[in-house]
């Protein structure tokens, strides 16, 4: 009852006398009246947001959700990871019996090896996981925007309503796009700072793939990249379950190619003839020993954003021609 | 004014030509039936009037010019799909709230109370309800609207002969109090022989017959003589139909109006709507699609004026 809507102003006018006062004087029905030649303004934005809403809820509770438990998680663990590595940071001397078990301590919770992730904490273990996540949250939101009005047949009521359908579905893909990309963004911020004191240390470098993926911009980028391709799977498969099965092995084989194919050449790569490029870099022909004679090719540490922007800058202009296009099949699609 | 105009309207899936040729100019404040056989093209002629299909050919415009399906004309016209799609997982109310949010006309007051009446609990989540009161629940979401014209697709296809009764009963109640224009398909005339004042009769996805429904009764006549004499007709009548009965033979005519006297030896009687159509739809080719221009042009270019 909140919203503002046309409607007649008591319950005992009769429905000539609303007709009246919604229509107004100028689409009398007299016979051979054109129509009115003032163009109406349509639908409000925050009307679709509200539909948008309504109608997405439970995928979104289910993304906050997911992100939520494992966020809290992370704090959780980030919260002891830090403290742990500021005692064995601060502690001296480091030969001491005492600092020793600091560093292990601190070691734990790296994880790998013989401790299980709960009880180790293993955050080597937790980032192989959260890898999936994107393209887990992506085509949940995305496949069924469209896919599911079309195998339900509810698109014939959807998009004949008065907002249109092209506005209907641009509020459905912008805002959900924007919630999910905006969560995953957070999400990574905050696996960042939890990773932080591994590449402190030197335990890992941001460059690893599984690093790069899930820090800086590449975490949301890649999010938006599965809801984008889940959204336009979902027009043209018409069916959910099958434009989820097609976005998920989509990603997938994008995101290999891009780790294996496309990201070692955003920039020409460097080459050392002799020593080691250092622990931030990313070797590229790990077949070479770093220790042996052979030129190591490799993208130095300090290229690292301007690499999480290209990727991510790419990703966002594919995202943006698959909502496009995803609009264009709509505005097109024969019932 | 015209709710619904079109000119060389087709519409061709893959090879196949769903609707063809389909020049109609369906003048406002009737209830128009559009029947025909399954596959004849009706669902593809409303949903490229309610602008959910876009033709190959041709153009069709509503209620009174507007392109169809432009913001304009979706803003005017309210349609229920065959089956009444609805989002089975929402209570009745969110609906009406998802119908309120996506219109800029909507009588919320009007919606509650007409649920009200008919029993249908606002809680209940729509893939509970029954197929009667879901019908009954699209057809209040379009009222709602405070639609110029109501197009209804197969409204009554899943439903109970009582739940038939009540829906036409709504419907024409609807008609009656503000005045709107509808449409709604059947391939059974007799559902909606009762309300309709305006005929289209489609079939293979050409348009048969097109007219008042008085102008079609006024306009047609059964002779009835022996099968044995060929009748000498005046030029202004032509054989829609002829059928041997025994000795007898049935003869279906187009006539001018007022009809003339019948030729000697051959009775003349009125014919009813549904053995007009039946007639029409048997004789699809013979038919050949002057359909009525021939012999009412004088309506027709009334009519599309």
């Amino acid at each position: 009852m909140s919203t503002p809507t046309t409607r007649p102003q008591g319950p005992a006018t009769p429905p000539a006398a609303a007709r009246a006062i919604l229509e107004g004087p100028q689409t009398a029905s007299a016979p051979g009246a054109s129509a009115p030649t003032a163009r109406r303004r349509p639908v409000p934005w925050t009307r679709l947001a509200w539909v948008t809403w309504r109608q997405h809820r439970f995928m979104l509770a289910g993304v906050a959700t997911l992100l939520g438990v494992m966020g809290l998680y992370l704090l959780y663990m980030g919260l002891k990871i830090h403290h742990a590595y500021a005692s064995m940071v601060s502690c001296s001397p480091g030969r001491s019996a005492h600092c020793q078990q600091l560093a292990n301590a601190f070691a734990q919770y790296w994880g790998g090896g013989r401790g299980s992730v709960v009880q180790a904490g293993g955050a080597q273990e937790v980032s192989v996981l959260l890898l999936v996540f994107p393209v887990l949250i992506g085509v949940f939101a995305g496949a069924p925007v469209l896919a599911r009005e079309l195998e339900t047949g509810t698109f014939r009521f959807a998009w004949t309503q008065g907002s249109g359908r092209l506005r209907w579905t641009i509020a459905k893909l912008v805002l959900l796009a924007a919630a999910v990309t905006a969560a995953a963004g957070a999400f990574s911020a905050l696996f960042s700072w939890y990773y932080q004191p591994f590449l402190a240390v030197g335990r890992t470098y941001e460059f690893l793939p599984i690093v790069f993926n899930l820090s800086g911009v590449d975490f949301a980028a890649w999010t938006l990249a599965a809801f984008a391709i889940s959204a336009f799977a979902g027009a043209v498969i018409r069916r959910t379950v099958p434009a989820m099965a097609a976005s998920l092995a989509a990603w997938t084989v994008l995101l290999v190619t891009t780790m294996l194919v496309l990201r070692p050449h955003y920039e020409a790569p460097l080459i050392s003839k002799h020593s080691f490029p250092g622990a931030t870099a990313w070797v590229l022909n790990a077949a070479v020993s770093p220790t042996g004679n052979g030129p190591v090719t490799y993208q130095p540490g300090s290229r690292f954003w301007a690499f999480q922007f290209i990727e991510g800058g790419w990703l966002l202009v594919l995202a943006l021609l698959l909502g496009a296009a995803t609009i264009w099949l709509v505005r097109r699609r024969a019932a | 004014m015209n709710i619904i105009e079109s000119a060389g309207l087709g519409k061709r899936y893959g090879r196949t030509w769903a609707l063809r040729d389909c020049t109609l100019a369906i003048p406002g404040g009737h209830v128009v039936a559009l029947v025909g056989p399954n596959g004849a093209g009706k669902t593809t002629l409303l949903s490229m009037a309610v602008g959910l299909t876009t033709p190959t050919a041709g153009v069709i415009s509503v209620l009174g010019g507007d392109p169809a399906g432009s913001p304009d004309a979706l803003d005017r016209i309210a349609f229920v799909a065959q089956d009444a799609p609805l989002y089975g997982n929402l209570p009745a109310a969110d609906m009406l709230h998802l119908a309120r949010n996506l219109n800029r006309r909507w009588d919320q007051q009007y919606a509650e109370a007409r649920l009200r009446d008919l029993g249908i609990p606002l809680g209940r989540k729509i893939g509970k309800l029954s197929g009667g009161q879901q019908a009954q629940l699209s057809l209040t979401i379009a009222l709602a609207r405070r639609p110029d014209l109501l197009v209804l697709d197969e409204p009554l296809a899943m439903l109970d002969p009582v739940a038939r009764d009540d829906f036409m009963a709504s419907v024409q109640k609807a008609v009656a109090e503000d005045g709107i224009s509808v449409v709604l398909s059947s391939h059974v005339l007799a559902e909606l022989e009762r309300m309709a004042n305006y005929l289209i009769v489609l079939s293979h996805g050409q348009v048969q017959v097109a007219g008042d429904v008085g102008d079609l009764l006024a306009g047609h006549r059964m002779l009835t003589g022996p099968a044995a004499e060929t009748v000498g007709l005046p030029a202004s009548m032509r054989v829609v139909q002829r059928r041997l009965a025994g000795p007898q033979s049935h003869l279906l005519i187009r006539t001018a109006r007022p009809a003339g006297p019948a030729p000697a030896g051959w009775q003349s009687r009125g014919v009813g709507l549904e053995e007009l159509v039946l007639a029409y739809l048997r004789e699809s080719g013979a038919g050949a699609m002057p359909g009525l221009a021939e012999v009412q042009a004088g309506t027709r270019t009334e009519v599309q004026a």
